[in-house]
C-alpha cells in the first residue's frame, strides 16, 4: 500500500501542486486582465478584429515547446517564461468568447439601451457584459484547462509544477512517477472544468432563465 | 388643436444607407403637444424616420432639429433622456426585473431608490400590470402583450417631454389595445406630452392622431387631420381607407 504512488510521493505531489496552481492561476489572471478589453475593443472597432484575432490565433498554434524555447533568449528560464507562453496560449478562447458573448446580446436590446440614453460604458457594463459572462466564462474555462495542460510541460524549462514527474519518470523509465504527475495533472483540469461550468450556470444561466437560480 | 410651438423639424432631409435611398424629401414639423401618427405600409420609413428623431440615425441630407438644435449638435445623451423611446422590438432588459427595467431612465438620472420605487409602481398600475405580482419577475416570465406594455412604461417611467413610439400596442389583443389606446390618448392630452407614434393600423391612426403623416417609399406623401385623411385624394391614402370602408359596408348590410 506504500507503494502506491500517490502515498509514495504525497507530500512532494502537494507540493508541484501548488506550483502548477500558481503557474496556471497567474496566467489566467494576466490573461483575463488583457484579453477582456482587448474582446471588448474589438466590438467597438470592427478593423482591429481581423489582426487582433489572427495574432491570437497565431499564437495557439505555436507548438509549446518551440514557444518555451522562443522565450528562453528574451526571458531565460523558470516560471517567468511559463507565465508568458501560458498567457499567450489563453488569449484566443477568452478574446474569442468575449467579442462572440457581446456581439450575441440581442440588437434590440442593445438599441433600447442606446434610445433611453445610456452611454457606452453603461451598455457595457450594465448590459453586454451581464449578458455575456456565461459565453465569457465558457472561454475562461477552455484557456484554463488547456493551460492545466501545457504547465506540464513548463517543467522542461525549469518552471516546477507536476510536469516534474512526468520528465523524471520518462528519464528513468518510472511509470509511478508519470502516474504522480499526470493523475494530479488530470484532476486539477477536471476540477476547474466543472467549477467553471458552475460559475457559468450561475452567471450565465441564470441570466437568461432565472428560475434556475 | 393650436400649435403651440415646434418641437422637432426636418429641413430637407435624406437617409441614404449602403447606396440605397431609404428617405428623401422629408419636410415638416412636429409641434408641441401633438400626437402625430406615422402611417405606413411595411418598409415605408416609419421607424428609420423615427430614429432620426433620438439620433439612432444622422441624416445623410438636410438637417433634423430638436428645439432649436440640429440633432448632430445635440448632446446625445441628453437628447435622448429628454425623449421616451419605446422601440418595436420592445427590447427590455432580460436580466432585469420588471421593476429595473422600468426603473432603468430614473436611475441613470439618479433618482433616489425610493422616489424609483413609486414612480416605478404607479407606472405599473397605470399600464395594468398589478406590481405585486409583477414588480419582481424577469420579462420571460411575461406574455408578448405584457412585455409590449411594460416598454411602455419604460418609456414613461423619468416624464420625458416627447415621446417617440413605434408600434407600441401591436402585440395586444384588441380590446385591451383600444383600452390602452384611449387611456394613453386621455394621458397625453392631460399631460401635453408631445408623440409621434408609429402605426400601420389605420384605425388606431384614426382614434389616437392629432394628425396624420402617411408615409409611403421613404417619402411623407400626407400630413393632415384625420378629418382631412378620410377625404384625401391621395392613392396611397385611398388605399388605407379602403378596408375601413369594405368595413363599413359589412357593418350597414346587417
Ligand atoms: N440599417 C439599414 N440598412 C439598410 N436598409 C435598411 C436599414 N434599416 C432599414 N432599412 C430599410 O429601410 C426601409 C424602411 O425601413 P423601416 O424599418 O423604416 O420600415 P417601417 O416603415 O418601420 O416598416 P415596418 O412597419 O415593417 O416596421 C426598409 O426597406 C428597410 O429594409
Ligand atoms: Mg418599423
Amino acid at each position: 500500500m506504500n507503494n502506491f504512488f500517490l502515498i509514495k510521493y504525497g507530500s512532494e505531489i502537494l507540493q508541484r501542486m501548488g506550483e502548477h496552481l500558481l503557474l496556471v492561476g497567474i496566467a489566467i489572471a494576466t490573461a483575463i486582465l488583457i484579453s477582456l478589453p482587448l474582446g471588448i475593443l474589438i466590438t467597438r472597432q470592427k478593423a482591429l478584429r481581423q489582426p487582433i484575432l489572427a495574432l491570437a490565433n497565431v499564437l495557439q498554434t505555436i507548438p509549446s515547446l518551440a514557444m518555451f524555447g522562443l522565450l528562453i533568449p528574451l526571458v531565460g528560464i523558470g516560471s517567468l517564461p511559463a507565465v508568458i507562453a501560458l498567457t499567450l496560449y489563453s488569449f484566443l478562447p477568452i478574446i474569442r468568447n468575449t467579442y462572440t458573448g457581446i456581439m450575441s446580446v440581442d440588437p434590440a436590446v442593445r438599441e433600447a439601451g442606446r434610445g433611453m440614453g445610456m452611454t457606452d460604458w453603461q451598455l457595457l457594463s450594465q448590459v453586454e457584459l451581464p449578458l455575456a459572462a456565461g459565453v465569457i466564462l465558457a472561454g475562461v474555462r477552455v484557456a484554463t484547462v488547456i493551460a492545466v495542460g501545457i504547465a506540464t510541460i513548463a517543467a522542461a524549462i525549469g518552471a516546477g509544477g507536476l510536469g516534474v514527474f512526468i520528465f523524471r519518470g520518462i528519464a528513468v523509465v518510472n511509470n509511478d512517477l508519470i502516474l504522480a504527475g499526470a493523475v494530479p495533472a488530470a484532476a486539477i483540469a477536471l476540477v476547474a472544468d466543472y467549477g467553471i461550468s458552475w460559475l457559468e450556470k450561475r452567471f450565465g444561466g441564470c441570466l437568461k432563465n432565472p428560475d434556475v437560480r | 388643436m393650436e400649435p403651440q410651438g415646434i418641437t422637432v423639424s426636418f429641413q430637407d432631409v435624406g437617409l441614404t444607407v449602403g447606396g440605397r435611398t431609404l428617405l428623401s424629401n422629408l419636410n415638416f414639423s412636429i409641434y408641441t403637444g401633438e400626437f402625430l401618427v406615422l402611417l405606413g405600409r411595411s418598409g415605408s420609413g416609419k421607424t428609420t424616420t423615427m430614429k432620426l428623431i433620438n439620433r439612432l440615425l444622422a441624416p445623410t441630407l438636410g438637417t433634423v432639429r430638436v428645439q432649436e438644435w440640429a440633432t448632430t449638435d445635440w448632446d446625445v445623451i441628453a437628447l435622448r433622456r429628454n425623449i421616451g423611446y419605446v422601440i418595436q422590438e420592445i427590447g427590455l432588459f432580460p436580466h432585469f426585473t420588471i421593476e429595473q427595467n422600468v426603473g432603468l431612465v430614473p436611475t441613470l438620472q439618479g433618482w433616489n431608490s425610493k422616489q424609483i420605487k413609486s414612480r416605478v409602481h404607479e407606472l405599473l398600475h397605470l399600464i395594468g400590470l398589478e406590481p405585486g405580482q409583477f414588480a419582481t419577475r424577469y420579462p420571460h416570465q411575461l406574455s408578448g402583450g405584457q412585455r409590449q406594455r411594460v416598454g411602455v412604461a419604460r418609456a414613461l417611467a423619468a416624464d420625458p417631454p416627447m415621446l417617440l413610439m413605434d408600434e407600441p400596442f401591436g402585440a395586444l389583443d384588441p380590446i385591451t389595445r383600444l383600452e390602452l389606446q384611449q387611456e394613453f390618448r386621455r394621458l397625453q392630452q392631460e399631460l401635453g406630452k408631445t408623440v409621434v407614434f408609429v402605426t400601420h393600423d389605420i384605425q388606431e391612426a384614426l382614434i389616437l392622431a392629432s394628425r396624420i403623416g402617411l408615409m409611403h417609399d421613404g417619402r411623407l406623401v400626407f400630413l393632415g387631420t384625420a378629418e382631412e385623411f378620410l377625404h384625401s385624394e391621395n392613392a396611397e391614402a385611398q388605399t388605407f381607407l379602403k378596408p375601413l370602408r369594405t368595413m363599413e359596408r359589412w357593418t350597414e348590410r346587417e
